[in-house]
């Protein structure tokens, strides 16, 4: 690898406030408490590459990956994406359309993350309006057109309210979306965990072939280890905000170093696992059931 | 071969709706044994908690039962479940929060369920309780806690000791660790699977994740857009897939010992089909790899453990 990372998070942090209001707090005499949903956490990704976190409900990867696209605002650490940096203590959060326009998102809910009142083709010029990136109706319409054929859609779909569409078309059109501004980086929070395992292959291959096709950068965010084999060149695990673990993705998977990795491949279902699991002995790490 | 615990047999579900019938559920038949765990495995729509829903007595209106027989222990239960229901079947959900009646303790919904079904004086059903807490797992002194002062893993533990408090010959568990982490969707199969064992109860396990039935399943039927597919012991099943939907399935499972990120994974083209559009003849075939002209023009027969014309002519395996 030549150069710097694509993108580089370093020490990032964010705490919510999850005390009670300041009235029940003075007649029952507690203090504020604090939670610490990302706790320093870094790591970098190279260009045309995907970084996958993994980790538990609660453990702070949708925080992350709101942060780095901007809709959260860190507490303390610096993210840099090509370059400049995006967020850091001293600066807070910068702006700058030039950026944005090369990063985007992907979420997981394709059934709430499209305007049930736009036609697609609507939904897809957006991002095209708002950097102003073509003016012309005409190039407008061929580009929504191109962006529908790129994700295996027709470009008579663009006329279509997303109702009209099952989840795996809707997650297609998600990804249009997304593709629409011309991005370098996209953030998949869980794009596949709504959708059905024939659809869930379909949609992976096709971020797999977008990636090889536009020299893409990914974030991807997932609570399944074996997705995650699947899409991730280096793998982070995370636990209560913390990461755990981070290797490259063959080195992680064939010689897990932390016991929390290791529990997680373990209670992954396997179909190999039957005699395994069948007398009743199950993975367990102990604090893992919470209070 | 004792005679089986419930036996249902030629089962169809149908939804009128002013325009036309969608057919929901096509003659399904299938038996359980007394201390088996049976798995249901299909993708959104292809009928799996319908068939729980038939068994319970709960479809939804306008949904009925068109046609069949659903016997528990011989006992004919299609036209009204609602004297087993409970009592002698009990139900899992998926979500555990919206099973609990949150304004009341975990406590008193036990008692109340024992006290209702076993006719138990209150301080023997109290008694009952604490040990049924004690079976699943959670600390007698939380008896008096309420749902949302637990965990997801433990809520769903409780719904399994209410489902188990009647003593029912059989559960049914519709998706219920779907809305649960790995690492406690582990720990409540095992649970869940260990405790009908001790009890002889059997289960039916309805999933969308083969990986859970390999692990948790004793015998495993396959379903697509309302019909049968694909039955056997899980063991084989898992093994040698016969139905070109199981090995789809399969396939486009991401198996954690076999891929990298150089993987393209199999995927099965297309989308599981409405109920107001079903394809003709067998209703996979617009997806399917194998596909020859007869199998757009009449449905195959479920024989030998499988429904498609690939395998009509010879079976190999009993099913």
């Amino acid at each position: 690898m030549t150069g710097a990372p694509y993108v580089s998070v370093a020490d990032l942090s964010r705490h919510f406030d999850i005390s009670e209001p300041l009235l029940a707090r003075l007649i029952s005499g507690q203090k504020r408490r604090v939670l610490t949903a990302v706790d320093k956490v870094s790591f970098t990704i190279d260009k045309g590459q995907t970084y996958a976190l993994v980790g538990e409900s609660g453990s702070g990867k949708s925080t992350i990956a709101r942060m780095i696209v901007g809709l959260e605002t860190p507490d303390s650490g610096r993210i840099g994406i090509d370059g400049k940096t995006v967020f850091d203590e001293a600066g807070g959060q910068t702006q700058d359309a030039g950026l944005r326009q090369k990063l985007q998102m992907v979420f997981q809910s394709p059934y709430s993350s499209l305007n049930p009142r736009w036609r697609v083709g609507d939904i897809l010029l957006e991002p095209i309006r708002a950097f102003r990136l073509i003016d012309d109706h005409d190039l407008q319409q061929a580009r929504v057109r191109e962006l529908l054929e790129q994700v295996g859609m027709s470009a008579q779909d663009a006329t279509r309210y997303p109702h009209e569409f099952s989840g795996g078309q809707r997650q297609r059109i998600s990804i249009a979306r997304a593709l629409a501004s011309n991005p370098q980086f996209i953030v998949c929070d869980e794009p596949t965990s709504a959708l059905d395992v024939s659809v869930q292959a379909q949609v992976l291959n096709l971020l797999k072939q977008l990636q090889r096709d536009l020299q893409l950068t990914y974030l991807f965010i997932s609570h399944d280890m074996a997705v995650v084999r699947v899409m991730a060149h280096r793998i982070g695990v995370l636990k209560d905000g913390r990461l755990v673990e981070e290797n490259a993705a063959d080195e992680l998977i064939d010689s897990p170093q932390d016991p929390y990795t290791r529990m997680l491949m373990d209670s992954t279902p396997r179909f190999a696992g039957g005699a395994r699991r069948q007398d009743g002995s199950a993975p367990t790490f102990s604090s893992a059931d919470g209070i | 071969m004792t005679a089986p615990l419930l036996e249902v047999t030629d089962l169809s579900v149908e939804f009128p709706l002013r325009r036309q019938r969608l057919q929901a559920l096509d003659r399904i038949s299938f038996t359980l044994q007394a201390g088996e765990v049976l798995g249901f495995v299909g993708e959104s729509g292809a009928g799996k908690s319908l068939t729980g829903a038939a068994i319970m007595g709960l479809l939804e209106p306008p949904g009925h039962i068109t046609g069949g027989s659903i016997r528990l222990n011989g006992r004919h239960i299609e036209k009204d479940a609602s004297t087993a229901r409970g009592r002698e079947v009990g139900m899992i959900f998926q979500d555990p929060l919206t099973s609990l009646n949150p304004l009341r303790t975990v406590g008193d919904q036990l008692v109340e369920t024992i006290q209702l079904h076993l006719g138990l004086s209150g301080e023997a059903a109290a008694a009952r309780a604490v040990e049924l807490l004690d079976e699943v797992g959670i600390d007698r002194s939380r008896i008096n806690a309420y749902p949302h002062e637990f965990s997801g893993g433990m809520r769903q533990r409780i719904v399994i000791a209410l489902a188990l408090a009647p003593e029912p010959k059989l559960i049914i568990a519709d998706e219920p660790t779907t809305a649960l982490d790995v690492s406690i969707q582990a720990q409540v199969l095992a649970l869940l699977r260990r405790l009908c064992k001790e009890r002889g109860a059997a289960v039916i396990l309805i999933t969308h994740d083969m990986g859970v039935i390999a692990e948790t399943t004793d015998r495993v039927a396959v379903l697509y857009a309302g019909r049968l597919v694909e039955t056997g012991r899980t063991g084989e099943v898992i093994a040698a897939p016969r139905h070109p939907y199981t090995r789809g399935l399969m396939a486009s499972t991401p198996n954690l010992d076999a891929v990298s990120v150089d993987t393209v994974l199999p995927q099965i083209p297309g989308s599981m089909p409405s109920l107001a559009a079903l394809p003709t003849g067998c209703r996979f075939h617009p997806r399917c790899r194998d596909a020859r002209p007869v199998c757009q023009g009449e449905a195959p027969d479920f024989e030998n453990g499988v429904a498609c014309h690939l395998y009509a002519d010879a079976g190999r395996r009993a099913g």
